[in-house]
């Protein structure tokens, strides 16, 4: 006897379309390719005069952050405009919450007030799925990172940085470099590669940042550096949070770098042209010499503008079959 | 069906001269072409070479971000990059689609041409004008001005080799 | 009143009786099975064709929620839906606002369960003060109000030695333990099984080693101190073979496990539904396979309920802001039944892990249906189904199982020759 599993044909409608972008988990490879030339049609967008279209003209998205990233943030912010939506920023971690309303009180409030989208991120794994199941289901919910569990748009936006400088996922060797255990990034990355048909995907960390069950993402599992970055065409560095020193998962920032810093050095080992890619904020010296994040090869920055276009397609194509769903429901009321 | 269609190859020559003529009243000397996707790219394409201009030149406009039904329809799953590889500002446009029906791809390609920059003029060329017009858009060139019944829609398929189709309204599509 | 229970198949585990005989109640005891005795008239008499008698389910953890915790549950709430399980016994854990770390606590409890009067309520009293783990409370004292053993529950003792000392203090007096053995550091923070699905959920993960690094401390513990003892909430298929070499080596303790543990898996989290949060956690299919095959051997004498109930808003959350627990204690009988229906138990196994192996644990009366034993019955429909959900008494809305059908319904639950429930 066990429940029926929602978590994988809750973002989609009817159709087969996105409805709610909750994790890559359960998208087809035909859905990711959409949102990859859907978000290079944004790009171009981004090169015009005007950086705008009006797509979303007259719609209401809500950033909702009950962690607080600025970065994230700011990025979706950016692409609900370029949509001609109207947004409203909410930083949950120093309001409501504090006067002890709960999530579930402060959605439903914001969805009374008539918002068309949420884009939300929070410190507990599963909470974009609960909104979007139990809390308002046909305001399309969009996942701005869920504990350790997915950060899906940032996902995208590495595929999508892959794809316009390698051009096919399927002979890539890709390498994950650091804290796989608590990272969203890494989980949104091992899945969207896999599906896109990435055959060679390696994690590289010390086993104490490793999770249990990692196999299950088809990925090789590597605890030394140089042979991990083995003739690789894609190293991805993920950032190194300072709380990890505490409960005894790594003795200093100092050893983990001696060990797993990715150098000029060390990046020698992987291909050549091999790319280097960051989720950011960046610590220098920590996991990643400065030589290498502002090196030819470093494609950090380009990183950011790709997440302004995948921001952008994934609210366009997530408000777009919400509206179908609602359409949907509707003739079949009739 | 009871009526029968000309071909686009019957019709582009007629439309190269008359564009041709028209360019030539209004002065327009180095005209830029713009063609929207995806059937009036195809006439673009044939409008050039029928007009022996390279066809590389061709501009094209993906209106999807910007039509009006959204709401109702929803994005077009397969959206594709606009691509003007020219600068837009002060030039003389010819912008160029298969069918004008309703005028509201024509009117979603004008607000898109216009975020790229402030062309001199615009003239619209399209192979076939409908009497179904729901906005005050109109042709400046056309070759076939047809009027169909409410429940049927033409069609161009492409790109090799062009054909016009009527379809009935209802009838599975592709 | 004298009531005679007329056509049932009759089964009793503790004298492996099961035949279909009439059972005759006088003054709430059981005069008599078979014919009655000369000079008795029922003043009632029940057909219970087609039904099993059995003696009325022990359940050995059902929170009852009171005091402290009314939006929950009370104990009027939670013994009715025990009685609609077909309990008749229950043990309720000490994990109330205030602690139950006083005889005054105690009293209140018995008092208002005599006032309900749908089961017997036998607590389980806090093994130190407030379940901080620092002090005693007073032991005998607690024994004397009515408490049949003691815990701390998941709470972890200051350290070790204090540990060691109470289970010291415990055994002077001879009285049972039940550990809930489960590594507070090793849990710390954790949320689901350690595993795939946690790995692929994002959820901090409870190893198998929280379970069974405790479990081996405090087995050693219990060896040395000599207390008795009980082992509850087991989840590992490690932790029950520990307990079978323990029992192997002479070592007289005892085991149960929460229903819910033999029926779900770890899997169950996969659409994030909090209803599936419990602590301990919810493990592997192996792990799930381990503990079926122990209580099928008797390593694990007793199945509870662990019925935790919980009002809706505390589940309406995401996964890891939920309250751990599950209320299920009124489909105690129907989802144990479920273990017959996937032939893991005959029916008499199943009842005695039901009732007498887990009244044999916590050395209560109860679990027995023999001539003079109080008239604490269960009379249900083997055939019959019951739908989770249609009817509930539990003030607790966190129940995974609603919608499902389940094998058997209780038609009637007597205490003391009394019906306590009906349908």
């Amino acid at each position: 006897m066990l429940a029926l599993s929602t978590a994988q044909t809750l973002q989609l409608n009817d159709q087969g379309q996105l409805r709610h972008y909750l994790s890559i988990d359960g998208l087809s490879r035909e859905l990711l390719t959409e949102i990859l030339d859907t978000a290079d049609s944004f790009l171009e967008v981004g090169a015009r005069s005007v950086k705008k279209v009006p797509l979303l003209r007259g719609m209401t998205v809500c950033n909702v952050f009950f962690e607080n990233s600025t970065r994230t943030r700011t990025t979706f912010e950016l692409a609900a405009k370029r949509l001609s939506a109207d947004v409203i920023n909410l930083d949950i971690s120093t309001s409501s919450t504090s006067k002890g309303e709960s999530l579930f009180d402060t959605l439903r409030n914001l969805e009374a007030m008539a918002a068309d989208m949420f884009v939300v991120r929070h410190g507990d794994s599963g909470a974009a799925h609960f909104i979007a199941e139990h809390v308002c289901p046909d305001v399309a919910v969009i996942n701005a990172g869920d504990g350790r569990h997915s950060h899906p748009t940032q996902g995208m936006l590495d595929m999508l940085t892959i794809r316009r400088h390698k051009g096919d996922f399927s002979g890539l060797s890709v390498a994950i470099v650091g804290d796989i255990l608590h990272s969203r990034v890494a989980r949104s990355d091992m899945l969207a590669l896999r599906t896109l048909g990435c055959t060679d995907i390696r994690v590289i960390a010390p086993k104490s940042l490793i999770p249990v069950g990692i196999e299950q993402y088809g990925v090789r599992v590597f605890h030394d550096l140089a042979a991990g970055l083995k003739d690789v065409d894609v190293v991805i560095m993920l950032r190194l949070q300072k709380e990890r020193m505490q409960g005894g998962l790594l003795p200093s920032e100092g050893e983990f770098f001696r060990l797993y810093g990715l150098t000029q050095q060390r990046l020698a080992l992987a291909k050549p042209d091999a790319l280097v890619m960051h989720p950011g904020p960046i610590n220098r010296g920590v996991e990643i010499e400065s030589a290498v994040a502002d090196g030819a090869q470093s494609v950090i920055l380009n990183q950011v503008t790709y997440g302004i276009a995948i921001r952008m397609a994934v609210l366009a194509m997530a408000m777009s079959g919400q509206k179908t769903q609602r359409q949907l429901d509707q003739d079949s009321e009739v | 069906m009871s009526q029968t269609l000309p071909t686009p190859a019957e019709l582009i020559p007629a439309l190269a001269a008359e564009l041709t003529a028209h360019l030539a009243t209004r002065g327009v000397t180095q005209p830029k072409f713009v063609g929207i996707r995806t059937g009036g790219v195809w006439v673009a394409q044939a409008l050039l070479t029928e007009m022996g201009h390279d066809v590389a030149t061709l501009g094209t406009l993906d209106v999807s971000f910007y039509r009006d039904d959204f709401t109702q329809n929803g994005l077009h799953p397969q959206v594709q990059p606009s691509a003007l590889p020219f600068d837009i500002e002060g030039q003389h446009l010819v912008l160029i689609d298969d069918v004008l029906m309703s005028g509201r791809t024509i009117r979603a390609a004008l607000n898109e041409l216009f975020d790229y920059g402030r062309p001199a003029s615009v003239t619209l060329v399209t192979l076939i004008e409908l009497d179904a017009r729901e906005l005050p858009i109109r042709a400046d060139v056309t070759a076939l001005r047809l009027s169909l019944p409410a429940d049927q829609r033409v069609k161009l398929r492409g790109p090799q080799p062009l054909s016009l189709e009527l379809r009935q309204l209802g009838a599975v599509t592709d | 009143m004298r009531m005679t229970l007329k056509g049932a198949r009759v089964i009793d585990p503790a004298s492996q009786l099961d035949q279909h005989v009439s059972v005759h109640l006088q003054d709430g005891h059981i005069l008599a099975l078979g014919n009655a005795p000369t000079g008795f008239t029922a003043e009632r008499m029940l057909d219970c064709s087609g039904l099993v008698i059995a003696p009325g389910l022990v359940d050995l953890s059902c929170a009852l929620r009171e005091p402290g915790f009314g939006r929950k549950g009370n104990i009027a709430s939670e013994t009715l839906a025990a009685a609609a399980g077909g309990t008749t016994s229950l043990c309720c854990p000490p994990f109330t606002r205030p602690a139950l770390d006083t005889p005054a606590v105690a009293e209140l409890i018995l008092d208002r369960a005599r006032e309900a009067g749908h089961a017997k309520v036998f607590p389980l009293g806090a093994l130190s003060k407030g379940l901080a783990g620092e002090q005693l409370s007073e032991l005998v004292s607690l024994r004397d109000a009515g408490c049949v053993a003691f815990t701390n529950g998941l709470s972890q003792f200051r350290n070790t030695r204090v540990l060691r000392r109470a289970l010291e203090y415990a055994a002077t007096f001879d009285l049972t333990v039940v550990f809930v053995s489960q590594d507070h550091d090793l849990a710390d923070g954790g949320l689901a099984h350690e595993g795939p699905t946690a790995a692929f959920l994002g959820l901090p993960g409870i190893p198998e080693t929280a379970e069974t690094v405790a479990l081996a401390r405090d087995l050693l513990l219990v060896e040395q101190t000599g207390v008795r003892a009980h082992f509850s909430q087991l989840t590992s298929a490690r932790g029950v073979e520990m307990i079978a070499q323990a029992q192997a080596r002479g070592l007289p303790v005892t085991a149960d496990v929460a229903l819910y543990q033999l029926i779900l898996t770890d899997e169950a989290l996969n659409s994030f539904s909090g209803l599936y949060h419990v602590q301990p956690p919810l493990r592997s299919n192996a792990d799930r396979q381990a503990l079926r095959e122990a209580v099928r051997a008797g390593v694990v004498q007793a199945i509870a309920s662990h019925h935790q109930p919980h009002e809706g808003d505390v589940k309406r959350a995401p996964f890891g802001a939920t309250e751990p627990g599950i209320s299920s204690a009124e489909l105690f009988l129907p989802l144990a039944m479920t273990l017959v229906q996937d032939g893991l138990l005959e029916l008499p196994e199943l009842l005695k892990r039901l009732s007498l192996g887990p009244a044999q644990a916590m050395r209560l009366s109860a679990g027995k249906l023999g001539v003079g034993e109080a008239a604490d019955l269960v009379i249900f429909d083997p055939q019959a189904t019951t739908l989770a959900g249609e009817q509930w008494f539990s003030k607790g809305e966190n129940c995974p199982f609603h919608g499902h059908c389940l094998p058997s319904t209780v038609r009637y639950t007597l205490v003391d020759g009394h019906i306590s429930f009906q349908r």
